[in-house]
């Protein structure tokens, strides 16, 4: 039997279907239609909300397909796998995506060796290669100093994760047709030699991959003390700090505020750059936001060529000017 | 116990320069180090050794030189390590890699955990690890910060998530991958140096390895890289430049006019 369709996996919470699986039907909708296929959203979990379920569909499945029971509710890698291999084996996919999070980090390679299929981490760009079919896989290589795109020729299902974030979630048309097909996971697949016995929620606020404004500092901003510089700005865009590594090695802000590679990727409305350079790294981090304002004081900075607007100039008498000008504004 | 850690030979990233003419890597004068990330596993892996007792044995895949990589772990603490390299093996995506290295660990036999990084920087996939307990058919826990408690029957971690971390609970035999989290790493010891010169470190090719040539190397490998090239980037960036006073205010306010007109305030 030939492969045929995209999945996408999706994830659920406490049996509430989270963003990840709306942004990967984002990325899911434009390989089925390059390859005019039909895109499947399938989530494993314990009692899913029967809403959420249909809201894949709203948002660009044809399918949903869940394996359920109390061993699932939480992700655990054995049990997941014989879910997930019993769905290959029975519907065979040719494309299956997942988020690059915890949870698809530690699936997606347990699975791949299982069903003896090529998988590539971390991917920005998913295309299909129109004269073979094959989908084309696109990441950073070598630190981010490279992209390399990738294909799996020979082998079916082609296998990816993506970065959270790294697409906006489809929006919900609603009265889409589909097809939702909800089964109990037969019990000789639940086996588990990994057993959870707690959880710990991290109680910190850092809300950086939510927000819809972030404002970043880096080197530019001189020492940590200044941070306070760009504080009335964010407080006046209702934005959420950002940093540069750089800002983040020296002290100046904490690792969970780093965007880029080995931070955090975000996706704003509005990114503000300030004193940032704009490295390759932290661009990898920053790039697919809808609008970005860079201040920079050096006209060649890199940060300029993915900037939509740029203020080349000391950013310790830009921002204040902003910040005082946005304020007079709201007062208007 | 037996604590296998498999460890990568990987270029100091930090130092890698790209050709700006040709988008290639300016390979000369980059040295080859451990993974940085192999030290945490390492260093909770001599931890554990000196707890429980056993041995830690560190294995590499990769060209001859990655024996490099084996006397630096010993000179941290590792009791031996087994060089895995052959021509069969160039070439290898983490499929193919996590094929062999689970050979690898098959012939050493007997493992209590095996402990991985959580990523290599070179490759940054975080694949080999889990592949390696699925080859295994062995029971695996990623991103693990700590450890707290193992024997002979279970191990106890502590996996961190982006909400919190879970307590996870696992059978014996089990694949860790672990962060930074997990331990410290120590700096190699005078003793350890002098171990590390003169250990003899086994060198195992294909022929050693209970697999299927058709498995191995770049023929092996599901994926193939068919292109490599430079990020672009793509917008058109309005820059006005604001250096005195005469131009700040205007620029302030073109920014502010710009914001207002994409409906961001
Ligand atoms: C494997 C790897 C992973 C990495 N991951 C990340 C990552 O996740 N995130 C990340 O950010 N980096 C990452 N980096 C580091 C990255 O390469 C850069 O070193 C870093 O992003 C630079 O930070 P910066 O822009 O703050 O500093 P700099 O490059 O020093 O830039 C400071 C900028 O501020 C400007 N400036 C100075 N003074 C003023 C002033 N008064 N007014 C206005 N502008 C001023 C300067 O013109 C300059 O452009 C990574 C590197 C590697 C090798
Ligand atoms: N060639 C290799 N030899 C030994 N161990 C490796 C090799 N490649 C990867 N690993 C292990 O797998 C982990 C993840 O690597 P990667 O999947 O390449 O990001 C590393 O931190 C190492 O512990």
């Amino acid at each position: 039997m030939e492969h045929r369709g995209v999945w996408i996996v999706g994830e659920q919470s406490e049996g509430r279907v989270q963003r990840i699986s709306h942004e990967l039907l984002t990325r899911g909708r434009e390989l089925a239609d390059k390859r005019e296929t039909d895109l499947t959203a399938v989530v494993l979990g314990n009692d899913i909300d029967a809403d959420d379920l249909q809201g894949l569909i709203d948002r660009g499945a044809d399918r949903v397909l869940t394996m359920e029971a109390p061993e699932l509710e939480h992700f655990l890698v054995e049990p997941y796998t014989a879910c997930m291999m019993q769905l290959i084996e029975r519907h065979r996919p040719e494309i299956i995506i997942a988020g690059a999070t915890s949870t698809g980090r530690t699936l997606m390679p347990y699975l791949a060796i299982r069903a003896d299929a090529g998988l590539t981490a971390d991917c920005t760009v998913l295309d299909i290669e129109p004269e073979t079919g094959n989908l084309l896989q696109t990441r950073p290589a070598i630190g981010g100093n490279i992209l390399a795109t990738i294909k799996t020729p020979e082998y079916r299902p082609q296998m990816a994760t993506v970065r959270p974030r790294s697409t906006r979630p489809a929006e919900p048309q609603p009265g889409r047709g589909g097809e939702i097909d909800r089964q109990t996971a037969p019990k000789e697949l639940l086996g588990s030699r990994v057993r959870r016995v707690d959880f710990v929620p991290d109680e910190s606020e850092h809300g950086l991959a939510e927000a819809d404004v972030v404002v970043s500092v880096g080197r530019g901003i001189k020492k940590g003390e200044n941070v306070t510089v760009v504080e009335p700005l964010a407080e006046s865009l209702d934005a959420a700090l950002g940093a540069s590594r750089d800002a983040v090695d020296r002290g100046w802000m904490s690792y969970p505020h780093q965007v880029g590679l080995s931070g955090q990727t975000v996706s704003p409305k509005l990114y503000v750059a300030v004193g940032v350079s704009g490295s390759i790294q932290h661009l990898a981090g920053m790039q697919t936001a809808e609008t970005i304002v860079a201040i920079n004081n050096d006209p060649e900075a890199q940060i300029f060529r993915v900037a939509d607007f740029g203020i080349v100039g000391d950013l310790f008498e830009i921002v204040p000017a902003i910040a005082e000008k946005l304020r007079e504004a709201a007062e208007d | 116990m037996r604590f296998i850690v498999p460890i990568k030979q990987v270029p100091e990233t930090n130092a890698v320069r790209m050709d700006e003419e040709t988008g290639t890597m300016v390979r000369e004068g980059v040295e080859s180090i451990i993974n940085p990330l192999d030290l945490y596993a390492i260093e909770i892996a001599i931890r554990l050794r000196e707890q429980h007792g056993g041995e830690v044995i560190s294995i590499s895949m990769g060209p001859a030189n990655a024996e490099k990589a084996i006397r630096e772990a010993i000179a941290m603490g590792c009791d031996s390590g087994v060089l895995i390299t052959d021509k069969a093996f160039a070439g290898s995506d983490t499929w193919a890699t996590s094929y062999v290295l689970a050979a690898a660990i098959r012939r050493i036999g007997d493992p209590g955990l095996i402990i991985c990084g959580e990523r290599a920087t070179d490759g940054d996939t975080g694949q080999v690890g889990p592949g390696i307990a699925s080859f295994l058919d062995l029971p695996l826990a990623t991103y693990v910060g700590k450890v707290e408690h193992v024997d002979n029957d279970v191990c106890r971690v502590r996996r961190l998530i982006e909400s919190g971390y879970e307590v996870l609970e696992t059978d014996m035999p089990a694949v860790l991958t672990v962060v930074k989290e997990v331990a410290d790493p120590r700096l190699p010891t005078l003793r350890g140096k002098q171990k590390a010169r003169k250990v003899e470190v086994p060198a195992w090719g294909a022929d050693d390895l209970d697999t299927d040539p058709n498995r191995l190397g770049l023929k092996g490998s599901p994926t193939r890289v068919v292109k490599i090239f430079r990020p672009q980037v793509t917008r058109q960036c309005r820059k006005v430049t604001a250096v005195d006073e005469e131009s700040i205010g205007p620029a302030v306010d073109e920014l502010v006019e710009f914001l207002r007109q994409r409906e961001l305030i």
